[in-house]
């Protein structure tokens, strides 16, 4: 079977969804067109108790997966883990580290940094990260349970900007790597998929999308695609240039 | 350069922090011309990725009006990059309007015969206990400018009581040093407003005529203060048609640029209020168009796009519907800028008249009829 796997858990799909940049309400239905079972959750847009919470709008059997967003620090990402368990959101915790409010960057530093403290904790850390392989390996040597590079800036829809790098990740790193922001199109999440990338995360190109389940069913099957062609092992690919057809090797005496 | 700092005018116990931030804005706006730009100079700077101090200043000036439509459509393209369908609904809570500013424009001010009114914290409490119960979780807690009618030790019991109730509490009171910012951050306040009002010094002068308020420079380096102390986030604001509209606005984009760069962590916000007319004030200032307005926080949302931007209910509610979502993404809801209005009998006087009067439940659903997401909680305490 070809499963996802984190931390131990098994999922079948391959597309993971963020939240907070289209309307609660529609999670559901987005959730659904999209084949998800991972969807994050800011616990700082989590409204326990209160108006327009998005723990209300999460289908059953979906796995939440909380974010530390809002932290600047390794200990704030802990702390808001703790309050996500004590939410019930579980042990699974992407890391957002940001000190950068103006592209919210992630700090590489402070995230293997927290992926240590929550391991310590017994969560599962998931740090998303900058595509850096010494700074993945630091965070594998921490305790996480994959690595979220981003693809390019949060928002901008602009694809696999960091692709070499990333695939250097994929690799190297026995974790899955799972490419986090900056996708902004079915064709580009098939890309990281076909790279090896484990999984995508969306959000803003669902958002933005006219019609956002729509959207979302594109990025299942887009996803879908690139994981077959990955498994297939793509045939080469020629590169401007023609290959010498007499072999080169042909001067060789015997077998 | 040019030193900018009022030095001699500070009153003692006033905080210096030697910051060089006032200069380089001062010096941008000294700069600004805003006739020297083209329509061309506009379309060019639209069309660049990233807008450079250059490209907002052409994207101010008069020469971009008739390109309004495509910076809406560049501006909203931002906005939802950047925040998603979400707009943060807040309502600021007026605890005191006792004052010793002497701002010609203002409802509040010393000497207007506005009713006076300072609630207890414990009012205070019970007015915003009100507030919390619309569902609201983000509160601002707005005072006049009197070190001796809201005292720093005041304000912290309002933030205390605010931060009990609601997930995050700004404060929108006078300029404080950093030691007493750091003791309301330690009370559970995370935002710090300051509107500079406005950023040209002479009119400065001419409309704050008394109170700590005269000092530009202290008021200038507030934020700064304020992030030094450790609050999260800072907002700045002109007051649009109290100096030159467009020389204002570029001072105040600039400024803000200029603390997310030296403090790169702390979260940015800006507001653009128009002046309105107030009760025992005449009319000061240019009276600055809607289009003028918009044309205004259009540049603002395109120079600074990962800034919150927020919209007041000196606005009408058709204004704010259309401006939702376009480069608002705060707005308050639900409104009462008297003090205590909610729970008192004899509240205090108005700082400024509301334009949109209407009710927390009936801006969600007016954010909702337009495919946006009103957010009541975007925070959380760490």
């Amino acid at each position: 079977m070809d499963d996802l796997v984190i931390g131990g858990r098994r999922f079948k799909s391959r597309f993971m969804l963020g939240s907070g940049k289209f309307s609660i309400r529609m999670m559901g239905e987005v959730i659904e067109s999209g084949g998800v079972e991972i969807a994050t959750l800011a616990v700082r847009r989590a409204n326990v108790g209160g108006e327009e919470n998005i723990l209300d709008h999460i289908p059953k059997g979906v796995t939440l997966l909380p974010n530390t967003s809002g932290a600047r620090s390794a200990e704030e990402a802990l702390r808001i883990a703790r309050l996500a368990r004590e939410m019930g959101c579980g042990d699974m915790v992407k890391i957002e580290v940001v000190r950068d409010s103006r592209y919210l960057l992630p700090d590489n530093r402070e995230t293997a940094k927290a992926v240590a403290l929550l391991a310590g904790e017994g969560f599962v850390p998931l740090p998303y990260m900058m595509p850096d392989l010494s700074a993945a390996r630091d965070m594998q040597e921490a305790g996480a349970a994959a690595i979220m590079p981003l693809g390019a800036p949060i928002g901008s829809n602009k694809g696999l900007l960091t692709g070499d790098f990333v695939r250097m990740m994929v690799e190297e790193i026995d974790l899955p790597i799972i490419v986090d922001a900056g996708i902004g199109r079915p064709s580009q999440a098939c890309e990281a998929m076909e790279m090896g990338c484990a999984a995508v995360m969306a959000n803003t190109a669902i958002a933005t999308a006219g019609d956002v389940p729509l959207m979302a069913s594109a990025f299942r099957q887009a996803i879908e695609a690139g994981r077959k062609a990955y498994l297939a092992r793509p045939g080469r690919v020629l590169e401007g240039r023609g290959e010498a057809s007499s072999p080169l090797t042909g001067f060789l005496e015997g077998p | 350069m040019r030193a900018w700092t009022d030095a001699e005018d500070y009153a003692e116990g006033m905080e210096r922090i030697g910051s060089r931030v006032m200069d380089s804005v001062m010096d941008a706006r000294e700069g600004y011309d805003p006739s020297a730009f083209s329509e061309r100079d506009a379309a060019a700077a639209l069309a660049s990725e990233r807008l450079s101090p250059d490209g907002f200043a052409a994207l101010l000036s008069p020469a971009a009006a008739p390109l309004l439509e495509e910076m809406a459509a560049r501006a909203r393209r931002e906005t939802l990059a950047h925040f998603g369908n979400s707009v943060s609904l807040f309502t600021p809570i007026y605890v005191s309007n006792r004052c010793d500013g002497g701002c010609v424009y203002c409802g509040f001010r010393s000497g207007n015969g506005v009713g006076r009114a300072a609630l207890s914290p414990a009012e205070a409490e019970a007015e915003m206990r009100i507030i919390a119960s619309t569902g609201l979780a983000e509160a601002l807690i707005l005072t006049g400018e009197s070190r001796t009618g809201s005292g720093v030790g005041y304000i912290g019991e309002c933030v205390a009581a605010a931060a009990r109730l609601f997930k995050s509490v700004g404060v929108e009171v006078y300029p404080m040093n950093s030691a007493e910012y750091a003791s309301l951050r330690a009370r559970g306040a995370d935002y710090v407003t300051v509107f500079q009002e406005t950023y040209d010094p002479e009119r400065y002068a001419e409309v704050h005529l008394s109170g700590q308020k005269r000092v530009f420079s202290y008021r200038f380096d507030a934020q700064e203060r304020a992030l030094m102390g450790g609050m999260r986030g800072v907002a700045f604001g002109a007051l649009m048609g109290l100096g030159d509209l467009r020389r204002d606005a570029f001072a105040c984009g600039m400024h803000a640029r200029a603390i997310q760069r030296k403090y790169p962590s702390a979260e940015i916000s800006l507001s653009v209020p128009r002046l309105r007319p107030v009760a025992g004030s005449e009319a000061y200032g240019e009276r600055v168009s809607e289009r003028e307005l918009l044309q205004t926080a259009l540049a603002y949302r395109i120079f600074l796009p990962y800034a919150g931007i927020t919209l007041s209910t000196r606005e009408s509610a058709r204004f704010r519907d259309g401006a939702a979502g376009l480069f608002a993404t705060r707005m308050s809801a639900g409104v009462s800028v008297g003090v205590g209005e909610r729970s008192s009998d004899s509240p205090g006087g108005g700082q400024f008249d509301i334009a949109d009067g209407r009710s927390v439940e009936e801006i969600r659903r007016a954010l909702e009829e337009r495919g946006l997401q009103p957010v009541f909680s975007d925070y959380v305490r760490t």
